[in-house]
């Protein structure tokens, strides 16, 4: 006997199709059997959901995960739990862990453990260069073959010109695609924040936003003569955002997405050398904060992520120029994303495109749609909620959040992973 | 001209590449290099053709193969053979290359057989001596006859190169060997096809009239020919490769992907082989598949052809003094 689950009454949101509509949703072994409108079967498990949004599970492709190295501030468990309270099916961590993911075994590793959990789906990226460290490229056709779905140095450029010409040569030569952090290392050397009248005031070393601009132009130029699919990491910057959309004008294969500091908060967040407000890329200016709001509009900046990076209260309570750089954010996703929405700057189909259908379709995963025979990794969220972000109920391990307090609108009541219960809200 | 012997149609002074060698030139070094194959597998190997003709073997670069070859073809031929070896670190470049082709042809040899790390630097040579020069080498341009004798082996094998279907395999972006052979193939009329992963391979290098492919299932395909070319250790580990693991599983030529090219399709190597990175031990040591010990052999007999045809051009009146 199969097991069957009928969602109804839900307003079925999928950006891959532009459906929105009232409707029911049947889902048997897992999978997406029948959508719209669903006659009652008899046996089903019945779930009302009263009007809520019910919308594909979200795809964050950029988390940080301490596991394995750093257990203490995330594992894996803790990880996957925020996720699937966030409303976040399939996760994609970064591969700067301890050991860095550099080896196939490393990589079949993430897949293991992320079975054990069995809650969000975590997949993983493999290190570009071995130990991150920026020099010799990684065995990319193996790494891939084991489950790695793109090469990046993390949170770190992959500053020689050279290798990074290499690193996109080669992985054309597989059609894999490459993550680039976008800052000029030598050029932002020494900064904390980005650099402008806030900086000065606090006396804090500026980052200047060419420091992006270049990469993010070097880093085009080199896609353009390798023809090697380029993705750049949280974009932040106005004149990076042009030079993207005039390369995807010219037909370049790159992609780009952003995080919701980009476009949530400014580099004035900062303020009084608030650590939780130190990230990299750096919280930029009001206008690049708006030119966020513009590419996503457009559609030149495809996908936003969490940036989910956690770190122990040792890493953050320092000085500002000693602190660690990252907030968490896999469960405040969402809400920040829906801002966009109740602000009037996107539809709901835009924003939610941009953390289901775009970034499945980037990485090549079968994610982020309603669709039949689609595994039925689903998100039902109450659109219009108001509720204060509490970090200490946040169920990450660390509470690095700058969003402590923060009134938004919009949160996930269920999530569901394969068909299965990961998640219900409480109360 | 003596009846029933191959045509003095060999119109240069020296052999510095096969671009630029017309079919027909082709053509005639290979038939002369026939009757050496011959001679060179008797018990007398050896002939007075070059008589009183001085050869040096002129080596910045170190070559164990190619040097015994040609100084086994210059001795077979009855001519004095001198072998030098300059350590190309210890010259600099350029300047002390010309005082160096100076030096020589003030010893009045009859042909420099040279080989240099870099590319021009025979024929920048070849300027300033009154010789012959053959080029044995010079950087990622040309090894003509490596083309030579690879030719050789496939006509002897294959009976033809009009027509084949050919696939030149590995490391392309530093090699000459695969220069040389794209030249000569495409000029008898070969189909030539390289398979390498991107970071291997030139730019526009399908300009040079080839088919390109980046994986081996779909370059080998219905191939008559698999040429694997050596990587250089210093290729292998990260800058243009990742790791020799990931080289040999994705380019390294084993029986599985030896399946898709013909079934009686003939394995080449230049030499020396790393076996395990470009090429398996087993295919290697085919005795029916690999031609591998036949390319040397015909390599002393390819060279014999060529110091033959250069040196009947030379004059045989000696410069006035």
């Amino acid at each position: 006997m199969s097991a069957r689950t009928l969602y109804r009454n839900a307003r079925l949101l999928d950006p891959a199709s532009a459906l929105d509509r009232r409707g029911d949703l049947l889902v048997e072994d897992g999978r997406i059997a029948a959508l719209g409108e669903v006659a009652n079967i008899s046996g089903a498990a019945i779930v009302d959901c009263a009007g809520a949004c019910l919308a594909p599970g979200l795809v964050d492709m950029r988390v940080e995960l301490r596991e394995p190295g750093a257990e203490h501030q995330e594992s894996m468990e803790t990880g996957a739990a925020a996720a699937v309270a966030g409303g976040v099916t399939t996760m994609v961590m970064l591969p700067n862990t301890e050991p860095v993911i550099d080896e196939m075994a490393l990589v079949e590793f993430v897949a293991r453990r992320s079975r054990d959990v069995g809650l969000a789906r975590i997949r993983t990226y493999a290190a570009a260069t071995k130990a991150l460290k920026g020099r010799e490229l990684t065995e990319f056709g193996l790494l891939a073959a084991a489950g790695a779905l793109a090469f990046t140095d993390a949170t770190a450029a992959i500053a020689d010109p050279l290798v990074m010409r290499r690193a996109l040569s080669y992985a054309r030569t597989f059609d894999l695609l490459v993550m680039q952090h976008p800052e000029e290392p030598r050029l932002a050397s020494g900064g904390v924040m980005n650099e402008g009248e806030v900086a000065t005031r606090l006396g804090l070393a500026g980052i200047t936003p060419a420091a992006e601009i270049i990469m993010v132009e070097r880093d085009l130029r080199l896609c353009e003569i390798t023809g090697g699919r380029l993705h750049i990491a949280h974009v932040s910057t106005e004149a990076a955002i042009d030079a993207i959309r005039q390369a995807k004008a010219r037909g370049l294969p790159v992609t780009c997405d952003t995080a919701p500091h980009y476009f949530a908060l400014n580099e004035t967040a900062v303020g009084d050398y608030r650590t939780f407000a130190k990230v990299s890329p750096p919280l930029r200016a009001e206008w690049d904060r708006r030119a966020v709001i513009a590419g996503l509009k457009d559609g030149t900046i495809d996908a936003i992520a969490s940036d989910h990076s956690p770190h122990d209260q040792e890493s953050k309570r320092l000085p500002f120029a000693s602190a660690a750089s990252g907030i968490i954010g896999v469960e405040t996703l969402l809400p920040l994303v829906l801002e966009l929405y109740h602000n009037g700057h996107l539809t709901l189909l835009e924003a939610l495109r941009a953390l289901t259908q775009r970034p499945a379709d980037i990485l090549r995963l079968p994610a982020g749609r309603l669709a039949i025979g689609a595994a039925a990794d689903l998100v039902i969220f109450d659109l219009d909620k108001p509720w204060r972000v509490d970090v200490d109920a946040l169920r990450s391990k660390s509470k690095n959040s700058p969003y402590d307090g923060r009134p938004v609108q919009g949160r996930v009541l269920r999530t569901v992973i394969a068909g299965r219960d990961a998640f219900i809200r409480e109360g | 001209m003596v009846a029933g012997s191959a045509p003095l149609a060999f119109p240069h002074r020296h052999l510095l590449g096969i671009e630029g060698l017309s079919p027909d030139e082709i053509t005639l070094l290979l038939d002369r290099s026939e009757s050496y194959v011959e001679q060179n597998r008797q018990i007398d190997k050896k002939q007075s053709l070059l008589r009183g003709r001085t050869i040096i073997n002129l080596f910045f670069e170190n070559s164990t193969r190619t040097r015994t070859s040609f100084e086994l073809a210059g001795k077979r031929l009855g001519g004095d053979v001198i072998n030098m070896s300059v350590q190309a670190s210890s010259i600099k470049k350029g300047e002390t290359l010309i005082d160096t082709a100076m030096t020589l042809t003030a010893m009045h040899p009859d042909v420099l057989v040279v080989r240099h790390p870099e590319s021009g630097a025979v024929q920048l040579l070849s300027e300033k001596v009154d010789c012959a020069v053959i080029n044995a080498g010079d950087g990622s341009h040309e090894h003509p006859t490596q083309a030579l004798l690879d030719a050789l082996t496939i006509r002897r094998r294959k009976e033809k190169l009009q027509g084949l279907l050919v696939a030149i395999c590995g490391d392309i972006l530093h090699s000459r060997v695969a220069r040389s052979n794209i030249a000569l193939l495409n000029t008898m009329g070969a189909r030539v096809r390289v398979v390498a992963p991107r970071t291997l391979l030139p730019a526009e290098i399908e300009r040079l009239g080839v088919e390109v492919f980046h994986d081996m299932a779909a370059g080998l395909k219905d191939v008559d020919i698999v040429m694997m070319l050596r990587l250089q250790t210093e290729r292998m580990h990260g800058s243009f490769v990742p790791s020799i693991r990931e080289y040999f599983h994705f380019f390294g030529l084993d029986y599985a992907k030896l399946g898709a090219a013909k079934p009686d399709a003939l394995i080449m190597h230049p030499g020396p082989m790393n076996r395990g990175v470009e090429i398996d031990t087993a295919v290697a040591d085919d005795i029916d598949r690999s031609a591998i010990r036949q390319q040397v052999e015909m390599g002393v007999a390819v060279r014999m052809a060529c110091l033959e045809v250069l040196t009947r051009n030379l004059s045989n009146i000696a410069p006035a003094k």
